[in-house]
């Protein structure tokens, strides 16, 4: 109960300051709608409007982008961080894609795959790779070099200590990624939707903003960043079932 | 345990296994520096059932020479040899017991200890394997733990587990590099103890990598110290006390006598290595 109320108590705070901000009159009442229209707002949108289509949508587009992106950045994650000749070679030019904005990019993806949902995923691909590739190969160059000595002295073949050491000791790392590729994905995703979307939560906010429809752009932001939190509770639950093994500091 | 303990000292008849034959290396230097001799033309058997002790100044290269009898490093001249053959690689007839223990964390006591049984290499069936890790586990203290990770486990367990998993795969050599060196003076005391112990009931030949003189006089039954690095053979030492040894030995005055004298030729080296790395900063 305790700890409920710890963690409920910052949004509470922030809902608060929503609300003295919106009646102190230091602001055009039209510039800030208050927390219980933008509530009032949200409920309309999601049983009488697109909001669920939206949601849907992004949810869809962020989802495959990830997949897609930690389906290569594992592999070469691993390979950068398990093997330092190749990472002096290749690290530069990952650091050099890694600072590219996914929006800067958003010119040469419409040329090159059009304005479809290919080019948004392509747009989320790109940006929860670069980030899963990083915590991947930072994570996997940190594993001491002990576990493999210690399983070769026992007899480990290469296909035995690939299967029962790497992996075991690349899982977390695996995971980790996962979770920042998410948050970048879903940070990235009103980007790609500035791409002729029709549907989507980015979608969503740009028709608002040209309706200039203050309450419905809250309400997009806010639907954001709740999936994003619940996505990564649900990760992080399912991190701590895998790898309960692993030390936590504090 | 009725079976006889053999004494290690009647070893002067028992066969040659691991020998360093004029071993020397070097490590390349970094561009722009001269290449570093480690090891400088050593040379010494172990036999059979023999318990050796490397001792010498830290960073001299004792480490260096464990790993090349477990199969990490190759001599840059010279043979390190197994019953005659080069070592090439490591294998599960030299168990190696690392100075950080490098229990698997995702694993939990009884995995890590069966870890090696469920290897190609000395495969086990289930029931098999289930009896061995309760062998060890009782003998290293550590069956109310068989299910726990070692995250929650003290220094000194982690050690014994170490030692459990190096043991079920029944080694006939072990080699030890600071195996207590981490561990407060207790538990330290109680895991040479029950290393004599386990190895009165299971002989293995046995090289410890240790800076403990009270350690290797207690252990061994024999001492090689080495020098500064470039290291090489300063002395080479028979322990004459008799196995199965007790703690009492440490109260007795020939214990004392060797002791001094090795720690004076340990103390000799570890000045010369200060000398050394003083006259190194000096010229920098």
């Amino acid at each position: 109960m305790r700890r409920f109320t710890l963690i409920l108590s910052p949004w509470l705070l922030i809902i608060a300051i929503w609300y003295a901000v919106a009646y102190s009159g230091l602001i055009n009442p039209a510039l800030v709608p208050t927390p219980h229209a933008v509530a009032v707002q949200f409920w309309h949108q999601l049983t009488e409007a697109r909001l669920p289509r939206d949601i849907l949508m992004s949810t869809q587009r962020v989802l495959i982008g990830v997949i897609c992106g930690i389906t290569l950045a594992v592999p070469v994650g691993f390979m950068l961080g398990w093997y330092p000749r190749v990472r002096m070679f290749i690290d530069p030019l990952i650091n050099f894609f890694r600072a590219l904005p996914p929006i800067a990019l958003i010119p040469l993806v419409v040329v090159y795959f059009g304005i479809g949902e290919v080019a948004k995923i392509v747009i989320l691909f790109y940006a929860s790779f670069f980030a899963g590739v990083i915590v991947m190969y930072e994570g996997i160059a940190q594993i001491s070099p002990i576990y493999v000595r210690v399983a070769r002295t026992l007899g480990a073949t290469d296909a035995e200590l690939f299967r029962r050491v790497i992996i075991p000791l690349a899982v977390p790392h695996i995971l980790t990624a996962l979770r920042v590729a998410l948050g970048v994905a879903w940070a990235t995703l009103v980007a790609s939707e500035l791409i002729a979307a029709q549907q989507g939560l980015g979608a969503l906010i740009q028709n608002a903003s040209s309706f200039f429809q203050l309450d419905i752009i809250y309400v997009g932001i806010i639907c954001i960043g709740l999936i994003a939190l619940m996505m990564d509770l649900l990760l992080r639950a399912i991190g701590d079932r895998l790898v309960s093994w692993q030390e936590r500091i504090a | 345990m009725t079976e006889p303990v053999a004494p290690y000292d009647s070893h002067a008849e028992a066969r040659i296994r691991i020998a360093f034959d004029h071993v020397s290396l070097t490590f390349a230097g970094r561009t722009g520096s001269a290449a570093v001799r480690v090891v400088d033309d050593v040379s010494y058997q172990i036999r059979q059932g023999e318990f050796v002790s490397i001792i010498g100044p830290s960073g001299c290269g004792k480490t260096t020479m464990m790993n090349m009898v477990a199969g990490f490093v190759r001599p840059s001249s010279g043979a390190v040899t197994l019953d005659g053959k080069p070592i090439v690689a490591p294998g599960p007839d030299r168990g190696v017991i690392f100075q950080e223990y490098g229990v698997f964390p995702w694993l939990t006591v009884r995995e890590n200890i069966a870890f090696g049984l469920t290897l190609a290499a000395n495969r086990a069936d289930a029931p098999r394997r289930m009896e061995i890790c309760d062998r060890y586990m009782r003998l290293m203290s550590l069956s109310d733990f068989a299910d726990a990770y070692p995250k929650t486990l003290s220094g000194g367990m982690r050690q014994r587990l170490a030692l459990a998993r190096a043991y079920a795969v029944n080694p006939e050599f072990l080699l030890m590099d600071e195996p207590f060196g981490a561990l407060d003076a207790q538990t330290r005391t109680a895991m040479q103890d029950l290393l004599l112990n386990v190895l009165a009931a299971e002989r293995k030949t046995v090289m410890l990598i240790t800076h403990s003189v009270e350690e290797a006089v207690y252990l061994s039954s024999r001492i090689i110290v080495m020098t500064a690095r470039p290291t090489r053979i300063r002395e080479v030492i028979e322990v004459p006390f008799a196995y199965p040894r007790s703690e009492s030995l440490h109260e007795d005055p020939q214990f004392g006598a060797l002791r001094s004298h090795i720690r004076e030729l340990v103390m000799r080296e570890y000045a010369v290595q200060a000398q050394q790395s003083g006259s190194a900063a000096q010229t920098q």
